[in-house]
């Protein structure tokens, strides 16, 4: 199978980009170097290509009804301009997708979903709406192949993201700039007569703006952008960078946080999963795990040794005996030590806890720690 | 880009280097490897007095983005290690023919060294 490209391959070749396979995607893994690029993330600015991840628009009356029984957040906190974030479950609550929400108009909602998920997540959202009492008044597009997306993140994005999004929104939150957006509101622009969507949201921790736009113009965004940033020092950043920032953080992967077989509550994203708004797919095994407690929890480790770094699938031990797997692991470039997340039994994902990683047969000291890993100082 | 390929040196397919000085191999990792793993964090070295094969897996070298098994490109005993770089790993990007080596071995086989690829040879493969 051929892997699929984004309209900013070419881009990225000429940038120098490592190119590599994810998710069915051709997309550059770094440009200069991952622990580069996510110290410029972490202190000036950087530009990812996010085009690879699916959009989806349900539209009517019957939007907001049928988003309330698929989803886990409730989309009636939305005013128009906001976004949320929430998890989409199957009936016993195993997590189909995470996504973010954004209400654009009255009647208007844009899903952002994971690439490797847009074919399960555009079936399962078609038959939600065919089982649905709302289906006659929900308009259901998977607009993923017409529109692209750029993430803009870092300390530094706010002093130059106007120059990108002349003037006032013109729909969505209503700002004076897009600069005045609050995190996790959403508005519209106008670029060469196309409406383009600034959100000011990310996956890295940093402050950061993500713009989601007509493919067409994907690339005159990403030349614009790398151009105003210039003097902010902006870089292209690839996914390895995507990735040790989002581990720092603690935000989950789906395929290595997220799965069917487990829960928002599972993974620790319970503040997601609103239980007063009524029923929605997945609401009871939900329930029943956050009053009965889990199995497994996801725990943030750091290593308390020098080691090799953690990877995903290292068993992880505790008091002698294997007691779970590494989900995500990587060498922290901000703390210089190695650092994951991982499912352990909830007796085990405290705080202070010491365990061990194996690496190639070897066991390192690590420690539970809080989440988010690294916090902006 | 072109990377470095020293003419005094003997190369292998999975880009190790060999420099040898009388019965003794010096090892280590090539200026192309190195920029193709980029930011190594973690290197694991042999234990002294390790036989070994040529061929046979015997470090690691781990960027942030994956682990990479290095191989003894000679026959013979491990009889020294650099733990500067196990110590400072990213010796192996700054420095990767010297301060940035990996072991030495002595030879049990030294013929084999002209098996291994010329400067030429190794440069063609990597396109320096």
């Amino acid at each position: 199978m051929s892997l699929k490209l984004t309209p900013l391959h070419s881009a990225h070749q000429k940038l120098g980009g490592k190119l590599i396979e994810f998710g069915g995607w051709e997309m550059p893994v770094q440009y200069s170097s991952i622990v580069d690029e996510h110290l410029c993330v972490r202190r000036a600015a950087g530009i990812f290509d996010i085009c690879h991840m699916g959009e989806v628009l349900v539209t009517g009356p019957g939007a907001e009804g049928l988003l309330n029984e698929t989803l886990t957040n409730d989309v009636r906190r939305l005013a128009v301009g906001d976004g949320q974030y929430s998890q989409m479950c199957t009936e016993s609550g195993g997590t189909v997708d995470d996504l973010y929400v954004y209400r654009i108009a009255p009647m208007e909602y844009l899903l952002i979903i994971n690439a490797s998920r847009i074919d399960v997540d555009v079936a399962w959202l078609q038959e939600r709406i065919c089982g649905s009492p709302h289906r006659s008044g929900v308009i259901f597009e998977d607009a993923s192949a017409r529109l692209g997306a750029v993430a803009i993140q870092g300390p530094r994005v706010a002093s130059f993201i106007d120059l990108l999004c002349a003037g006032p929104s013109l729909a969505g939150a209503a700002v004076d700039r897009a600069s005045s957006l609050k995190k996790n509101q959403i508005g519209a622009w106008d670029r060469g007569g196309q409406r383009i969507w600034v959100a000011r949201t990310g996956y890295t921790g940093e402050d950061g703006f993500e713009v989601v736009a007509p493919a067409s113009i994907i690339e005159e965004i990403w030349t614009s952008t790398l151009a105003a940033g210039h003097s902010a020092c902006i870089q292209p950043i690839g996914l390895g960078a995507r990735d040790t920032l989002r581990t720092e953080v603690c935000y989950p992967l789906y395929g290595h946080e997220l799965d069917e077989n487990t829960s928002p509550i599972e993974a620790g994203l319970g503040f997601f999963v609103s239980f007063d708004k009524g029923d929605f797919v997945g609401r009871a095994a939900l329930l029943d795990q956050k009053t009965n407690g889990v199995k497994k929890k996801s725990a943030a480790f750091k290593m308390a040794e020098k080691s090799a770094p953690p990877r995903p699938g290292y068993a992880i031990f505790a008091g002698g005996e294997k007691v779970g797997d590494v989900a995500s692991g990587t060498q922290s470039p901000s703390l210089s030590a190695g650092i994951g997340m991982g499912y352990v039994p909830p007796a085990i994902a405290v705080p202070g806890t010491k365990i061990e990683i194996e690496v190639r047969g070897r066991r390192f000291a690590a420690e539970i720690v809080k989440k988010p890993i690294y916090r902006k100082a | 880009m072109s990377s470095q390929v020293p003419a005094d040196l003997r190369y292998t397919k999975s880009h190790e280097w060999v420099r040898i000085a009388g019965d003794t191999a010096t090892v280590g990792i090539t200026d192309h490897a190195q920029h193709e793993l980029t930011d190594v964090v973690f290197v694991e070295l042999p234990a002294i007095g390790r036989k070994v094969k040529a061929g046979e897996a015997v470090a690691v070298v781990e960027s942030v983005k994956t682990a990479s098994d290095i191989y003894s490109p000679v026959s013979g005993e491990i009889i020294a290690v650099n733990d500067a770089v196990v110590q400072d790993p990213a010796l192996t990007n700054s420095a990767p023919y010297a301060a940035g080596h990996f072991f030495q071995v002595r030879l049990s086989a030294p013929a084999e060294v002209d098996s291994l690829l010329t400067p030429a040879d190794y440069a063609k493969q990597v396109g320096a």
